[in-house]
């Protein structure tokens, strides 16, 4: 059992890691996600209010993890990238499917998957990966 | 501004140390600096010892007290200084502080990490340490992982080659290979580090600084201190700057904003320009980061850090040699050392005592050590003479 496996950090992050809550500062319209509670532009002019973000995107860079850490080592090969999210800030996340299908430039969309297991004792926890979205908008 | 000289240094080798703890290390190199430095070490006013995580490394925290009292230097004040992988830069940097604010006279700034006490894959989750705990490492990212995401747009932006990356450890392997304190005293071909293991796509295992234990000991005195021992070298420059801890939450994936700043900094305090330095140890953690430090230190033009390594430019005899003596890829990465043993070799090159590594009249160096993927930077330049 480790930090990873704290009941209380993903308990009170449950809104931001399975909801994509992220916040906003409504005093200079910048959107954060992950959220911040302290706007780096605006600091105490800043008005943080919750934001909860569409999780599509575009993939601007990714790469292929082949030797994993604790923790991780059963899912090698998979894929990681720095996703452009469409509200217009960026976030890191696991691209699942197809690690041969995956570029920069593609279209992704938020799945809710199994992210980690910590050992036989912890937690199996839960979360946000993004899949390619080849289907066109409606 | 006052001057303040290093006027003692001291490292291990940097290996896999299985017959020695972090406090061994951290002795051993200590002695040698005291030995270096021709002083006893009753004159030491204050300690200041980088180290990243040896909490997770060997469960030992508290490193300012325990380096302290196995050096026999108690009761002086004692300070952990801790920013990942340019944790003691900045050691080094309070240390220049405490002579310069007029608290002390002569002072250590040492760095000491023992990883391979633990096995690799959690090595690799405790520097995981240095980067976004929430929402990096809990995606199953690797620094090997940022550093790759980096190289891609580097190589999509400007047309960096795999070639030229494979180019940055095949220079510092050469210097290596005759460091007799180095890791991997082996030169390399461009062809090995191409068939090397896929790490994270498109880096390689040889463009990845090794997993190391060591430890490296800078002893530095103020002016009118540094006029009883022989061969100071001065401090020109100083500068520090931070950026995201995340990397998706820099605005730019083609540059490091922190080294950028940091090296501003330096410059315009030593009063010099990038021109004027002669040589540089960079942090060369993995090969990309060393085209990084070429362009952002402003050795060459944005975007054109590879091209200066495929033209020779960074061998010893080149225009500007860069990780003279093997950077992080051949002398070892143990990363909370890894700032002050750039110093200390920065140090031996200036004093001109370097044997077959020299590079014959070095006058200026500058040393850049970074922590994370560039959320922190440190800069120093150094000087024969000022």
């Amino acid at each position: 059992m480790s930090y990873k496996s704290s009941v209380p950090m993903f308990w009170r992050m449950k809104d931001s890691k399975y909801r994509l809550t992220g916040t906003k500062c409504s005093n200079c319209g910048q959107a954060f996600f992950p959220p911040r509670n302290l706007c780096p532009n605006c600091r105490r002019r800043g008005k943080i209010e919750p934001l909860n973000f569409s999780g599509k995107g575009e993939i601007i860079s990714y790469t292929i993890i082949r030797s994993a850490p604790e923790g991780f080592e059963k899912y090698v090969p998979y894929a990681v990238a720095i996703i452009q999210l469409d509200e217009g800030t960026n976030i890191s996340g696991q691209i699942t499917g197809d690690i041969n299908k995956v570029e920069e430039g593609k279209r992704v969309r938020p799945v809710f998957r199994r992210m980690f297991e910590d050992g036989q004792e912890g937690l199996i926890q839960y979360g946000i990966k993004w899949e390619l979205d080849e289907r066109p908008d409606v | 501004m006052k001057r303040v000289a290093v006027v003692g240094i001291g490292q291990t080798k940097f290996s896999e140390h299985w017959d020695k703890s972090l406090r061994d290390l951290s002795t051993e190199a200590g002695s040698l600096a005291l030995q270096d430095a021709g002083i006893e070490g009753k004159e030491i006013q204050a300690l200041f010892i980088g180290n990243m995580s040896a909490g997770r490394f060997i469960g030992q925290e508290h490193l300012s007290s325990l380096a302290t009292d196995q050096s026999g230097l108690l009761p002086i004040p004692a300070t952990r200084c801790e920013a990942a992988c340019a944790s003691s830069a900045l050691a080094f940097r309070q240390a220049y502080h405490s002579i310069l604010s007029g608290q002390h006279d002569i002072v250590v700034a040492a760095g000491a990490e023992k990883m391979n006490d633990i096995k690799g894959e959690s090595a690799s989750a405790a520097l995981m340490g240095a980067a976004d705990q929430e929402w990096e490492s809990a995606i199953g990212l690797t620094f090997v992982g940022l550093y790759a995401l980096l190289t891609k747009s580097h190589m999509k932006n400007y047309g960096t080659t795999r070639e030229q990356l494979a180019m940055v450890s095949v220079n510092n392997h050469r210097n290596g290979a005759l460091n007799e304190k180095a890791q991997f005293p082996a030169e390399i071909t461009i062809e090995q580090v191409l068939k090397s293991p896929m790490i994270a796509d498109p880096l390689r295992l040889l463009d990845c600084s090794p997993i190391t234990d060591g430890a490296a000991v800078t002893i530095l005195a103020s002016e009118e201190a540094a006029k009883n021992f022989e061969r100071p070298v001065w401090i020109a420059g100083s500068g520090q700057a931070s950026d995201t801890l995340a990397l998706h939450d820099r605005k730019s994936l083609t540059e490091m904003l922190a080294t950028k700043v940091a090296a501003k900094a330096a410059y315009g305090q030593a009063g010099l320009r990038q021109g004027d330095i002669d040589i540089a140890e960079v942090h060369d953690c993995f090969s990309i980061n060393e085209i990084f430090a070429i362009e952002d230190l402003g050795f060459c033009k944005k975007g054109e850090g590879g091209k200066f390594v495929e033209d020779g430019k960074i061998a010893r005899g080149g225009e500007k040699p860069v990780n003279t003596t093997g950077g992080l890829k051949s002398i070892g990465h143990p990363v909370g050392a890894t700032g002050v043993r750039q110093i200390a070799d920065l140090v031996k090159q200036l004093r001109g005592e370097y044997g077959k590594l020299q590079v014959n009249g070095a006058r200026t160096g500058l040393a850049l050590n970074v922590g994370g993927s560039g959320a922190t930077a440190a800069v120093h330049i150094l000087r024969s003479e000022l």
